[in-house]
């Protein structure tokens, strides 16, 4: 005899909403998102519309643009940021060999996406996360919603996004973005939040003004933490870039994509290689930057 | 010369979310410990009412936590008074509204903190030139301006190093440099030199007295050394627990201490630098060949009267003879007397 025979039933049998009330509430949310975006998709679309023709025309220029001059930008700016030759040369040779193997395409892809959604990313959460610093009545609205952000399953929300915006680059670009974009928020309002206290007294003391304070302070203090919180939602673009697959984003994620389906081992482990190698470079590259801003940290004496 | 005094006016400060509740009970009498168990608040200030004469310096004197730094924030009011007036020019700052308020701090104050407060990411120049930046002054002039007093601290040549390459002396430097360059009527001084070790701060203060010499500017100095507020404050006030309970210059203070707490802090003075020869002089000259002029200290008049062997001296000033001093008075006034 076990501890169910004895116990009354409300007590073993968890008390369900009935099975068709459980199918009208789902229904009845399900048919209002739907004309929700019955009636807004396309305000919805126009919206995004101007963020679409971006992508695809940073797009077209990658890969109209001849590979040797790509690999020479590419070169320049991994030297400009880190001012490493190794990271450099590694550059250049990661980008011939991923070529070489025929991902050049792919690869293509997958950057102007990482570089689209993390412009993306800043133009909309630096400004957001100092907003947030400013005022703890928006940061403790903001926090709870970027938690969300970051903790529900990215498929949950490839579901409204498909539904408002279709398969294709931009909803892509958004399920990026929505994922890659809490660090620099968090970060951004963090570091403007650290700022010694002392510091911005004597700004307050010698009449500086609540924008003078910002840039000339509360910013160029709080760029190290900025710094990393870029970091951060360039390489949480990368992790997303599989998901972005599937729902149509093209790129080293849908080979990937098509391996895992198809059980081909050795093209899913050079594309995700590739991932990985710009991953890398895209760290290193923006670690050291935001390094080198900080040089004044560095001691004689004392 | 433009009148540049500071008068504080009957100024309370009640830390806390409904300060203003209480300053009846503070008024009535009750304590800060009383205020800080029964209600939560914390007294900041107490009636204060100090009168800064215009290009001297006050300095405000206390031991930690009596209210000196709340004090002096009142002044450019980085802190609001709960009650209380701030008269410069005429114009309450407490009134003031925020734009005038960001003018006021621009233009007639300038400030150098305890911990120094340099911008890291800054270099000393851009440090220096920092205040005047905020007024819009060019990048051609600031600069300018800026070299020419990191020149006058003795830094020339720093310009491109960063706060953190550079020893807390000259850190605190740059902290001077920068309020100086401001060119304010009104400087503050928070324990500016308190973070120095002895040396660097009897620098320091030379350097100070030396600029005032010239610059006359109105200076509130903080501190809590007697040695230091006596070398150089022209005023002095002492605040105990948020109140002022002496001020006055520091001759006024070592001679006539207020109460027990005061005597006890100038108990280790060394009278014989602080009291000057005028405040003790007889009158009618003395019989003697010597002569020291008025405002010297009692330790210059000891040796004379020692070197030359001779028992009395004749104070002069600008019109003649003032009074005299005798060995045996001389030293009498530089022995402490015993605490009653
Ligand atoms: N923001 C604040 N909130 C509450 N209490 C405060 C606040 N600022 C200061 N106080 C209290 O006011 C009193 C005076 O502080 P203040 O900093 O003016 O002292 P101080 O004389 O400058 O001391 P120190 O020599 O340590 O700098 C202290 O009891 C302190 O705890
Ligand atoms: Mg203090």
């Amino acid at each position: 005899m076990g501890l169910k025979d004895i116990l009354p039933e409300v007590m073993t049998e968890f008390p369900e909403m009935g099975r068709s009330d459980i199918r009208d509430f789902k229904k009845g949310i399900d048919g209002a998102f739907r004309d929700f975006v019955h009636d807004y998709g396309e305000v919805i679309e126009n919206f995004f519309y101007p963020l679409k023709m971006f992508l695809s025309w940073f797009d077209r220029l990658m890969l109209s643009t001849p590979w040797p001059l790509l690999i020479l930008v590419f070169a320049i700016l991994v030297w400009l940021g880190s001012r490493s030759w190794l990271i450099t040369i590694g550059t250049v040779l990661s980008s011939l060999l991923i070529g070489y193997l025929g991902m050049w395409e792919d690869m293509m892809h997958t950057l102007a996406l990482i570089s689209v959604s993390t412009f993306v990313c800043l133009a909309v959460g630096i400004p957001i996360g100092i907003l947030m610093a400013k005022s703890d009545r928006l940061q403790s609205v903001v926090v709870p919603v970027l938690d969300f952000m970051q903790t529900i399953p990215a498929f949950v929300y490839l579901i409204p996004v498909l539904m408002l915006l279709g398969i294709g680059k931009a909803p892509g670009l958004i399920a990026v973005c929505i994922y890659a974009m809490p660090p620099v928020i968090r970060l951004t309002d963090l570091g403007i939040r650290l700022v010694d206290k002392d510091v911005l007294e004597a700004a307050d003391a010698f009449g500086a003004s609540g924008r003078q304070k910002m840039f000339s302070v509360q910013l160029p203090l709080a760029l190290p933490n900025v710094f990393a919180g870029i970091n951060q939602t360039i390489m949480m673009a990368l992790a997303m870039v599989v998901v972005a697959a599937l729902i149509g984003a093209p790129g080293l994620g849908s080979q990937v994509l098509k391996a895992v389906n198809n059980q081909y081992l050795t093209l899913g482990l050079m594309n995700g290689s590739a991932i990985v190698a710009i991953a890398i470079v895209f760290d290193r590259v923006s670690q050291r930057f935001g390094k080198r801003l900080q040089r004044h940290t560095e001691t004689i004496h004392g | 010369m433009a009148d540049n005094s500071i008068e504080v006016k009957g100024l309370y400060k009640i830390f806390g979310p409904h300060g203003e509740k209480y300053i009846d009970a503070v008024k009535g009498g009750m304590s800060k410990d009383e205020l800080n168990v029964k209600h939560g608040h914390v007294l900041g200030l107490k009636d204060i009412n100090i009168n800064m004469p215009s290009a001297k310096i006050q300095v405000i004197m206390g031991l930690s936590g009596s209210g000196k730094s709340t004090m002096i924030r009142h002044i450019n009011r980085l802190i609001e008074p709960t009650v209380g007036e701030v008269i410069y020019q005429g114009e309450d700052i407490c009134k003031m509204s925020k734009a005038d308020l960001q003018q006021f701090r621009r233009h007639k104050t300038a400030m150098v903190f305890q911990k120094f407060a340099l911008l890291p990411h800054r270099t000393v120049i851009d440090n220096t030139l920092f205040g005047i930046e905020l007024q819009g002054v060019s990048r051609g002039e600031s600069e300018e301006r800026a070299k020419h007093w990191l020149k006058r601290v003795g830094l020339d040549g720093y310009e491109d190093y960063y706060p953190n390459q550079l020893s807390g002396g000259m850190q605190q430097r740059v902290g001077l440099a920068r309020a100086l360059t401001n060119d304010a009527d009104i400087l503050l001084m928070d324990e500016a030199f308190s973070a120095l070790d002895p040396l660097i701060r009897m620098d320091m203060q030379s350097i100070l007295l030396e600029l005032q010499d010239e610059l006359h500017k109105t200076i509130v100095f903080i501190t809590h050394d007697l040695d230091e507020a006596l070398r150089l404050g022209d005023r002095i006030a002492i605040l105990r627990d948020g109140a002022v309970i002496q001020q006055g210059t520091g001759q006024e203070i070592v001679l006539h201490p207020a109460d027990a707490y005061i005597s006890d802090f100038v108990k280790e003075v060394n009278r014989g630098r602080v009291i000057k020869v005028d405040t003790i002089m007889g009158s009618g000259s003395a019989k003697s060949d010597l002569t020291i002029e008025s405002g010297s200290s009692l330790e210059n008049a000891a040796k004379m009267m020692t070197e030359s062997e001779i028992s009395a001296v004749n104070v002069v000033g600008a019109n003649g003879n003032l009074g005299h001093v005798t060995m045996k008075t001389v030293i009498d006034a530089m022995v402490t007397p015993a605490t009653s």
